[in-house]
């Protein structure tokens, strides 16, 4: 069967290769998605054969793929021949001042503390040469570059370091995954690569936000970071600063890769626009996250602090390959209004002795809907696995929900998993009682939540925590009350 | 410093109070007794700034401004504590986050500099001693877990963290041992000066044997319908409520 499908597409492939026709002339693909569209943007990206055709493989494979129906999440069906797959990185229109920004963002930005240069940055307003951030930036690079530390945008990498993505794409994340890693492998924009050298240990927190202002990685990012033996790295991506973006339909691709005793720790902070308080509008975020603990000792950390998206659909997970490996997940998921969010991670152990930990904190507030989904599986061979899964649901007011749906597969004995849950309410009578000692609402719920997901928070770098915070208060903002 | 006159109040459209009238002055107790149902509690609620009622009739001034028009942390702020019949459990909050919070709320209020982790810590300590409260009950969550006796202790001790003007015990007595009681009273006492009210709402004549009345006032049919000192008290537990009820209730 296999077999016959390579043939097909072997032949619809040739064939198509000389009705190709396009026009890269122009900046954006029509609408619609098609092998030309596939073609398309792996020719406006200059990329070699091979990444075109593991490209049109992955589109092919999409086709036969449907869109998953499992997640717990409404949506009206997405018309994938209406979107456009690429559009030319526009120069955004420059603003003089941060008088010309919106006052609603600026107003985000000063709850946020977000340093007054790095708004202009942020919103898009023109600034000076001697920046402070962009000289820092600079250093940054250099230090970097004397390490042997690669850290680039994948279109770059495949340009200049093909035999390490040709080795690793996909590897994690095989294009056949699922409908929108198929979909991501065909036609994805632009993302972010990175190479640790052995025995290296990376100085500086490496962060998407530094390379805000190189590249608009656009709605279907693609990300490859491999930790090559005994190195370290701690990487962030997004940033807390609230993300307007005129697509809906973001589907994101990150794949990790940890040889023996190296360590990746990998915190997000996921902002991005959640749709007005009626519902209308949002990002629709469906991510394929994972990594692979494929050398002994080896550790693989996730850590994510999720406020934005109307919808998410997101299981940043680890398989546990090496003996001795380690995965861990550390959650936060905040929905508010009428933001769904169907999320947790999966943990599969393969080598002995392998160990994982999940830490989930769901919080609904106002008409939203929170999933907590989680599979821990132990394979035969997997001898003394271990795994502790604590799910947590906190709900703000009485209209909104928290689910949990835990998967246990395990196929060894001598495994121990360990499940503990709890569901809390922040309700009116909480709310008297802290007024009645002088808080006011919104510090009685920023008090609570901040409690409540220290056990995350911990887990994130020190300055990424404090602004953390601020955002999750900001998110939950007018929810009760 | 605080003047309730003519309230009116109801919840969900039915009249629980119907013209209560109270003077307190600086330094002065007031217990307030009655049988279940006349409104004690309500009182309470709507001193602190409870939602559920509508105030339709009276006013209530406090320290000269008037209290019906300040948002419950407000109230909280300018000085009046409420301990709680039912104190509620505030889940991944320890008492000593949740304290500093608020201590240092009231303290802005009172334009004084926030205490730092050090200052508050040992403020913390020399209150915990005062309620004989378990340190080991300070990294707990809010009353997560408390016995009923721990929970009553963990109020007290809130009060005398946030030293206020004038505090609303309602029903604390009820639910706690001997030892319990004696420990709450004592706080009680040693927090009283000249410059503080409490008002003390109670069921039983019990309480009143360790804090002792300035006033005794007697509630019914959401008012005050007897008031005496503390002589009145020792009469009720006595002679139960049945009396005071067949002398008002001929009187309408």
């Amino acid at each position: 069967m296999a077999e016959e499908i390579d043939i097909i597409d072997q032949v619809t492939q040739s064939d198509y290769k000389y009705g190709f026709v396009t026009n890269i002339e122009s900046d954006n693909a029509k609408v619609g998605l098609s092998e030309d569209t596939v073609r398309f943007i792996s020719a406006k990206k200059n990329e070699p054969e091979w990444m075109l055709e593991w490209r049109l493989k992955a589109y092919k494979a999409w086709l036969q793929m449907t869109e998953p129906t499992w997640p717990n999440v409404h949506y009206p069906k997405i018309d994938y021949q209406k979107i456009i797959y690429y559009a030319a990185p526009k120069p955004k229109k420059v603003l003089n001042s941060l008088d010309e920004v919106d006052p609603e963002i600026l107003e985000t930005f000063k709850k946020l503390g977000i340093p007054m240069e790095e708004q202009k940055i942020l919103a898009g307003v023109a600034v000076d040469v001697v920046m402070d951030s962009v000289s820092v930036k600079t250093t940054y690079k250099e230090k970097l570059k004397e390490l042997g530390i690669i850290f680039c945008s994948m279109s770059d990498a495949v340009k200049d370091y093909p035999e390490l993505v040709q080795k690793y794409i996909g590897s994690v994340v095989p294009v056949r995954d699922n409908y929108f890693a198929a979909l991501n492998s065909a036609v994805f924009s632009d993302g972010s690569f990175c190479y640790i050298p052995k025995g290296t240990r990376c100085p500086m927190e490496l962060s998407t936000y530094f390379r805000i202002n190189e590249a608009n990685t656009g709605q279907f990012e693609r990300t490859l970071l491999i930790a090559d033996e005994g190195s370290y790295v701690s990487y962030l991506e997004g940033c807390t600063a609230p993300m307007r973006d005129e697509n809906q339909l973001h589907a994101a691709v990150v794949e990790l890769v940890a040889m023996d005793n190296a360590e990746i720790k990998y915190s997000t902070v996921q902002n991005w626009y959640p749709g007005n308080k009626e519902g209308k509008g949002g990002i629709y975020n469906f991510v394929t996250k994972r990594g692979i603990c494929q050398g002994i000792n080896s550790k693989i950390s996730w850590t994510q602090v999720e406020t934005g998206s109307a919808i998410t659909w997101k299981y940043p997970s680890v398989v546990l390959k090496g003996e001795n490996s380690i995965g861990e997940f550390y959650s936060v998921a905040v929905t508010n209004n009428y933001q769904q969010a169907d999320t947790g991670t999966k943990m599969i152990h393969i080598g002995k002795n392998t160990r994982s930990r999940i830490v989930s904190k769901g919080i609904s507030a106002g008409k939203s809907q929170n999933s907590y989904r989680g599979l821990v599986k132990v394979n035969p061979n997997a001898e003394n696995a271990y795994n502790f899964s604590q799910c947590d649901s906190l709900l703000i007011g009485d209209r909104c929900g928290a689910h949990t749906f835990p998967y246990l597969e395990v196929s060894n004995k001598t495994a121990k998993v360990e499940h503990e849950a709890t569901t809390s309410k922040i309700g009116e009578d909480i709310l008297f009682y802290c007024n009645q000692r002088g808080l006011s609402t919104e510090t009685a719920v920023q008090l609570i939540i901040n409690g409540y997901c220290k056990e995350v928070f911990q887990h994130l770098p020190m300055e990424f925590a404090a602004e953390a915070q601020k955002l999750l208060a900001v998110s939950l903002e007018g929810s009760v009350g | 410093m605080l003047s309730i006159k003519d309230l009116h109040a109801s919840i969900n459209g039915k009249e629980i109070l119907k013209g209560f009238g109270l003077e307190v002055k600086p330094g002065e107790v007031h217990a307030i007794m009655g049988p279940n149902g006349t409104g004690k509690s309500t009182l309470a609620n709507i001193l602190a700034g409870k939602e559920d009622y509508d105030v339709t009739e009276g006013t209530v001034t406090f320290q000269g401004k008037d209290l019906l028009d300040m948002a419950p942390e407000e109230r909280a702020r300018e000085g009046v504590f409420l301990a709680f019949q039912y104190p509620i459990e505030i889940p991944g909050v320890s008492i000593a986050n949740f304290m500093k919070a608020s201590l240092n709320e009231v303290r802005k209020h009172r334009v004084l500099q926030p205490l730092d982790a050090v200052e508050f810590l040992k403020v913390m300590k020399e209150k915990m001693r005062f309620v004989e409260i378990d340190e080991k009950l300070m990294r707990r969550a809010v009353n997560e877990g408390f016995s009923g006796g721990e929970k009553k202790r963990n109020e007290i001790f809130q009060m005398a963290m946030l030293e206020p003007t004038l505090s609303i015990l309602d029903e604390t007595d009820s639910g706690l041992d001997i030892d319990a009681l004696r420990i709450v009273a004592n706080g009680v006492n040693k927090l009283k000066n000249e410059n503080n009210a409490f008002i003390v709402i109670t069921h039983y004549q019990r309480l009143l044997d360790y804090i002792v009345p300035d006033f005794v006032h007697v509630m019914y049919n959401g008012r005050i319908v007897k008031s005496g000192g503390k002589e009145l008290a020792l009469e009720l537990e006595a002679k139960g409520y049945d009396w005071i009820k067949q002398e008002v209730d001929a009187t309408v």
